[in-house]
């Protein structure tokens, strides 16, 4: 019986030990990455500069919520807007986290380096579904962030993803 | 719904195909890396550093988290062998284990043969711990034997000795007889023991009878049940498919702490 279709497995055949392997590999990559990333941010502008929220943007959280549910999007050169910067930071520094400490949480010999961690997410067995929950909400993230770059003129975001933008203008 | 004319169905059904055919040369790119040896070895790289940094993370003593008498599970889930079939092992579970021994050898000074009550004689260690299948699922329950660490200091270990081979009486899905290994490190730590008892019973047959292995901190793979007899050694090379253990010649990885 398989939990889900081939083309979405890796490997496509069903192997448990092969699908470790890759994952676990793959989990160091993606925590190197992110931890390289969390100190670019905290240390360069970043954070502060693009995705933390100004006091005009906490105000207008509520238009933004109602624009983007009339598929109003105005997508302003200047950055990012208020509900935007939110999903960012929501998944950078909330869903990402918590993906490795649930991964970590259903590790035996991690659960004897931090006890603790199991009483945060209340076991192994609800660290494994809040992993899987977590990784299915990263997944419509990446859809819904892929519709939204197409709804907004993909040619200019990819543009301004690669030269970083063209923030004299506004 | 106007949109309905040819070009547009055209344009639909190539997306579709060059949708379908990406997807399908991904797959079988990956399948293939999944085939090559090269890169099998390469993705076993986080096997090693998975041991390392957990072992310095856990400290080589750091104990599995323990459970009150509350939380066992009224059955505890049985998985791989639970009826073994071997000839040697209906009969000696027809006679409840009496002839049973456990034979201690390889890289050891003294070399021990012990009896089911000779074991049960030894100072035991009792504890309610939580059992990790590699599958996912979880059960806890309590565990009562002899610390490995006492048996292996009756027996000797001699310097040469890096791994505790672990072989049991079943042979799971054909010929080949379980079996696991761990290094010194792990079969020495406070929690590993020789369980003759499951929740205050003796071990059912389904879990391992007369003697299984509980090494906290590691998946269930790791964890032989139906032990006859434990050897010292420096390396897998002679020993079955050579990764140390039944799963582990069949891609699995011998590190079993995540």
């Amino acid at each position: 019986m398989r939990g889900f279709p081939e083309w979405i497995t890796l490997p496509s055949y069903q192997s448990l030990a092969m699908g470790r392997l890759w994952h676990f590999f793959f989990a160091w990559l993606f925590a190197g990455a992110g931890a390289l990333f969390v100190v670019y941010a905290l240390f360069s502008d970043h954070l502060k500069r693009d995705l933390w929220l100004p006091a005009s943007q906490w105000r207008g959280l509520g238009r933004d919520v109602l624009d983007h549910l009339r598929l109003r999007f105005h997508a302003n050169r200047g950055g990012y807007n208020g509900l935007q910067k939110l999903s960012y930071l929501g998944v950078l520094f909330v869903a990402l986290p918590v993906m490795i400490l649930t991964g970590l949480c259903m590790s035996p010999t991690f659960n004897a380096a931090a006890p603790w961690l199991l009483d945060l997410f209340g076991g192994r067995q609800s660290a494994r579904s809040i992993h899987f929950i977590v990784a299915g909400s990263l997944i419509l993230f990446l859809i819904v962030h892929l519709v939204m770059v197409l709804l907004s003129g993909p040619f200019r975001q990819v543009r301004d993803m690669l030269t970083g933008g063209r923030r004299d203008v506004t | 719904m106007k949109r309905n004319d040819a070009a547009f169905h055209g344009r639909r059904r190539f997306l579709q195909r060059a949708a379908l055919s990406v997807a399908t040369l991904g797959l079988a790119g990956c399948d293939r890396l999944s085939r090559n040896d090269q890169v099998v070895k390469t993705l076993g790289l986080a096997e090693r550093l998975n041991l390392r940094v957990q072992r310095f993370l856990a400290g080589e003593r750091g104990l599995a988290p323990k459970y009150p008498p509350s939380m066992i599970d009224a059955t505890f889930r049985p998985n791989g062998s639970t009826d073994p079939q071997a000839p040697r092992y209906r009969q000696l579970a027809a006679g409840q284990f009496r002839d049973w021994r456990l034979e201690i050898g390889g890289l050891v000074d003294a070399p021990l043969s012990l009896s089911l009550a000779e074991l049960q004689a030894m100072p035991a260690r009792t504890q309610i711990t939580r059992h990790d299948c590699v599958e996912g699922w979880s059960a806890i329950g309590q565990w009562r034997g002899p610390l490995l660490t006492d048996l292996l200091e009756r027996a000797g270990v001699q310097a040469e000795a890096r791994y505790v081979v672990f072989h049991c009486m079943d042979q799971l899905g054909g010929e080949d007889y379980y079996y696991e290994s761990l290094d010194l490190s792990e079969a020495r730590h406070p929690q590993t023991i020789l369980a003759y008892s499951l929740n205050d019973a003796p071990l059912p047959i389904a879990n391992g009878a007369p003697l299984r292995l509980r090494a906290e901190r590691q998946l269930g793979y790791k964890m032989a049940k139906y032990l006859s007899a434990i050897t010292l050694v420096g390396d897998f090379d002679d020993i079955a498919g050579g990764n140390g253990g039944y799963w582990e010649d069949r891609g699995y990885t011998w590190y079993a702490g995540i």
